[in-house]
């Protein structure tokens, strides 16, 4: 017959193993994110962490909103589905503040050459021009209205 | 109180039924966003891009990358022959500022814009070793940057060379694919200024998304299909010689 006595050795293995178990359950459950798992085998609190980053580019939605003219002129032009922030950059703090933020006054001698410097690299049916034989050097603007550049749509020859 | 087979049957049901109930309330990232009404990819055509780096710009003021990284960038593609032969690529600055103009010398020559992938059967969440990057419901692979230890695994594993290690952050960077703005209804930076439509973000499980149109009448493919990643940014006028 097994006593006590005779098991004692494999009581106190089994105490250390419960011990064991339970300083590791406690280290788990504080050292383990509690969102994690939630969706997989990911902290499920990260998603709306990145998703809360700020915004830079208010999407072009936003710029209708006050500037429906320049916006109206722009969609019957060449320009038409190039978005307000391709151009002027990113404008979400200006629509909070229209007052106090004011974006820039732009450089047409290299904002328009970016796209349209000729390149045999860009696909062939969009317009490109050599800029120093096409206007030698004279700012874009002179001729073009950017928002609506074809030169016949300003009254001009 | 004894368990009868009888009420142990009926009460299985009753509490997956309960089970269900307690995860429906589960809180997601923004309030009218739902994570499994989506799967996000993205529609790159090279048959419109113009190499005015727009998007790089954009995604560097947007997501405050560090300079000289890229979480997107253009290469530029001059190809003499069937496409091994002769191979020149060239991406100053990522693209950033646009490319110099180069003599025409022939040959055929196009630009090409890179990004995360987002694959499905993404190699870079498999070698993760804590579950710092992981794909989302709505299929964007992202970066716990909370949680990264900054051990570089997924770099080395990303077969397309999209992430790097942040230099202030030291944890491993990437694109996020705007998570904060698609989940806000805004398309990505990149997308947002693409002058040309060159690239589109596409809601794949939006059956009204263009983008189901586009791959039903386009020769459409991703990059480095051999591996089997489930990439997801589907190139229009992808040329052989681009790796």
């Amino acid at each position: 017959m097994i006593t006590v006595k005779d098991a004692a050795h494999l009581i106190r293995l089994a105490a250390a193993f419960i011990a064991g178990m339970v300083v590791f359950l406690a280290l788990r459950g504080l050292l383990v994110p509690k969102s994690f798992g939630e969706f997989g085998h990911y902290r499920g609190a990260a998603l709306g962490e990145i998703a809360a980053q700020p915004v830079s580019y208010a999407g072009h939605q936003v710029c209708q909103d006050c500037h429906d003219d320049i916006l109206q002129m722009k969609r019957l032009g060449r320009h038409g589905r190039v978005a307000c922030e391709t151009c002027h950059g990113p404008q979400a703090r200006h629509a909070e503040d229209p007052g106090s933020i004011v974006p820039p006054k732009l450089d047409t001698a290299v904002l328009c050459a970016r796209c349209h410097e000729a390149s045999y690299s860009k696909p062939m049916d969009f317009p490109q021009v050599h800029p120093v034989e096409h206007s030698s050097g004279i700012a874009c603007d002179t001729c073009h209205e950017p928002h609506s550049p074809r030169i016949e749509a300003k009254g001009k020859k | 109180m004894s368990l009868t087979r009888r009420k142990l049957l009926v009460l299985l049901p009753a509490a997956a039924v309960a089970w269900e109930y307690v995860m429906a309330d589960t809180p997601e990232s923004s309030p009218n966003y739902k994570t499994t009404d989506h799967w996000w990819g993205m529609l790159l055509d090279i048959t419109k891009c113009i190499g005015c780096g727009n998007c790089v710009r954009a995604c560097q003021l947007e997501n405050h990358v560090p300079d000289g990284y890229y979480r997107t960038w253009v290469e530029r593609y001059v190809v003499q022959d069937w496409g091994f032969e002769n191979l020149r690529v060239d991406s100053p600055d990522g693209g950033k500022n646009g490319f110099p103009v180069l003599a025409d010398s022939g040959g055929r020559s196009f630009f090409v814009p890179k990004l995360c992938n987002h694959c499905a059967d993404s190699p870079c969440t498999q070698v993760c070793p804590v579950g710092a990057t992981f794909i989302s419901p709505d299929g964007v692979v992202l970066v716990d940057k909370k949680y990264c230890l900054g051990c570089r695994y997924c770099i080395q594993a990303c077969p397309y060379g999209c992430r790097f290690l942040n230099p202030e952050t030291k944890t491993a960077e990437k694109c996020s694919l705007c998570y904060h703005r698609i989940t806000k209804g805004l398309t990505t930076a990149c997308c947002e200024v693409c002058p040309t439509g060159a690239r589109q973000l596409a809601d794949l499980k939006d059956p009204a998304d263009p983008v189901h149109e586009f791959l039903k009448t386009h020769s459409v493919q991703v990059l480095k299909p051999h591996l089997a990643t489930g990439a997801k940014t589907f190139y229009n006028g992808l040329d052989g010689s681009v790796r």
